[in-house]
């Protein structure tokens, strides 16, 4: 039986297809201003990656800040389950979720099955989601992609003083003015974005394993950051599905359940 | 970006320098100065016997030094007054010990309260600082001392630079936004995010379900009034109130916050933004007549 998950995101939409328990594909595209269109894009590209046809899918469940927009989706469920149900299955070890969007940070604490105990959300400020990356990589002009790379290439630690992200612009543009280095600048951001984060988590309190997810979680000079924060390894989804698509793997999976998979 | 419409700089504001006509400094006794060189503007304020003799309002270039002498240089402009016939120079706000040619430094809450005292009289209890990067909510008394000040100096909500942000989405210069968000039928729901990156988003968004620029810039004005109100609740308001600051000469936000609180705020007789140079300076004089005393 197939299945999909779709997790309407501030900024990308995604799809994760599955049968059986495995997955099938997976789709993302810009959520922009009809978010039912985007879902509907996502959806037929992850149909197409499978080779399967619509009909052929069993049970639709959406999650994310867009979810009541798709009105063709079986059932929602919040971000909270999904990062729980996704994230567990693929590290069953972890018991902290850290996930980080483009316009908000969550964390989430499950037991040994898996089913959430306790979680914290960050959705008033854009300084401690992926917003505040971005911002900072337009104020440098540097591709968002290439920034993890280029700040593990920095040798100096610098402080950011701003708080703010519309601040942090500021503090960004006199830095480039002081001729300091763009690797270094790049670093003091995600040191900046991580020690947010770091003080999130800790509000609620660390129990390893901890994985991260969520699209910052592709950037590798964040994930370095919040590793030496917290003195050891964040668990980070790699090989069976990218971080961004592990609410709508949660998503996926409870839809397998809803129809009896 | 590519036209020319889409390069102008909308949150450029109007920078201005002034000269009283009525006054000479040959004929003062204590010529003191005050600078404030804020996150976003500096202006430098001189006065002849605690009278405002001449002014300047500029931006803030990159470092708080070379401001500081732009600011003064433009002020005395035309004067013929000479820096080192000032007696005394006070530094203030954000780089205040950047000032090169100041004998000391006061924060700029002390000198905005003091300043408040002057521009709007000594009736004053409460001023609102609107400021480039902050917003503080400052008690005092009838002398302008500060007794109580909370103040907001983290996020770029309720200050003027996030006003300066919607100031460029919106293509509207920033020194008619108040005016243009005061021209809609009716009060629209304020834009609903504190943050001000996602209040942009949020703009867009009422932007493309065809909302006039009006209406949106009322949206942005109400939520901003509120939050600032929501600092001076913490506080607690005192009669009477005051606004300084850049965003005390917008319109739009002045008369949501008067309309929120239901008090009127006096109408400024002197450029509202000069409100911390101004205390600076008269914090100058003060200290010229302590130091006659000692000698």
């Amino acid at each position: 039986m197939i299945t999909a998950g779709i997790d309407c995101g501030s900024k990308n939409t995604k799809v994760v297809l599955m049968k059986e328990g495995n997955i099938l594909s997976t789709a993302s595209v810009l959520s922009g201003f009809d978010q039912e269109e985007s879902a509907e894009q996502a959806l037929n590209s992850a149909l197409e990656k499978a080779g399967i046809k619509r009909d052929e899918v069993k049970h639709i469940t959406a999650t994310g800040a867009g979810m009541e927009a798709i009105k063709f989706s079986n059932d929602t469920i919040t971000t909270i389950t999904a990062d729980a149900r996704g994230t567990y299955l693929l590290f069953p070890s972890t018991r902290t979720i850290i996930d980080i969007g483009a316009e908000e940070g969550l964390v989430v604490k499950i037991d040994d099955q898996g089913k959430v105990k306790d979680f914290g959300i960050n959705e008033k400020c854009a300084a401690g989601a992926g917003a505040f990356i971005e911002a900072m990589s337009r104020a440098l002009e540097v591709d968002i992609e290439t920034m993890g790379e280029l700040s593990l290439k920095s040798t100096k630690k610098i402080p950011m003083n701003a708080q703010c992200t519309i601040f942090a612009e500021s503090e960004v543009v006199s830095l480039i003015h002081q001729k300091t280095l763009k690797e270094d600048i790049i670093r003091a951001v995600h040191d900046a974005i991580a020690d947010r984060n770091t003080s999130m988590v800790r509000q609620i309190g660390i129990e390893k394993d901890v994985a991260l997810i969520g699209g910052v979680a592709n950037n590798i000079g964040f994930v370095d950051a919040m590793n030496k924060n917290l003195g050891f390894d964040l668990l980070v989804p790699k090989d069976r599905i990218a971080p961004e698509y592990v609410s709508a793997l949660g998503a996926a999976l409870i839809a397998q359940e809803k129809s009896g998979g | 970006m590519s036209n020319a419409e889409s390069e102008k700089e909308y949150w450029r504001w109007t920078e201005s320098r002034y000269t009283n006509p009525d006054l000479s400094w040959e004929d003062g006794d204590i010529i003191s100065a005050g600078v404030d060189v804020g996150s976003v503007s500096t202006q430098a304020v001189i006065m002849v016997d605690g009278e405002l003799y001449c002014y300047s309002s500029m931006r803030t270039g990159s470092n708080s030094p070379d401001s500081a002498n732009n600011a003064m240089d433009w002020a005395l402009e035309g004067t013929s007054l000479p820096l080192d016939k000032i007696q005394y120079v006070v530094g203030t706000g954000y780089g205040r010990v950047n000032v090169p040619f100041a004998k000391r430094a006061i924060t700029e809450i002390a000198c905005h309260a003091r300043g408040a005292n002057f521009i709007y009289g000594p009736e004053i209890r409460t001023v609102l600082d609107m400021g480039g990067q902050d917003c503080k909510a400052i008690r005092c008394d009838q002398r302008g001392k500060v007794t109580a000040f909370l103040m907001n100096d983290k996020c770029a909500a309720g200050t003027g630079r996030g006003m300066e942000v919607f100031a460029d989405l919106l293509q509207v210069h920033i020194n008619d936004v108040g005016k243009m968000s005061l021209e809609v039928d009716e009060e629209p729901e304020p834009v609903s995010s504190t943050c001000v990156v996602f209040a942009k988003s949020e703009a867009v968004g009422l932007l493309r379900k065809g909302w006039p620029k009006e209406k949106v810039l009322a949206a942005y004005c109400s939520a901003m009034a509120h939050r600032v109100v929501t600092l001076l609740l913490r506080l607690g308001i005192e009669e009477k109130f005051a606004i300084t600051g850049g965003i005390a000469k917008n319109v739009g936000v002045v008369k949501r916050i008067e309309d929120e609180l239901k008090l009127k705020a006096p109408e400024p007789s002197i450029d509202p933004q000069l409100a911390g140079a101004i205390g600076a300076a008269l914090f100058a004089k003060a200290l010229v007549e302590k130091e006659r005393k000692k000698a």
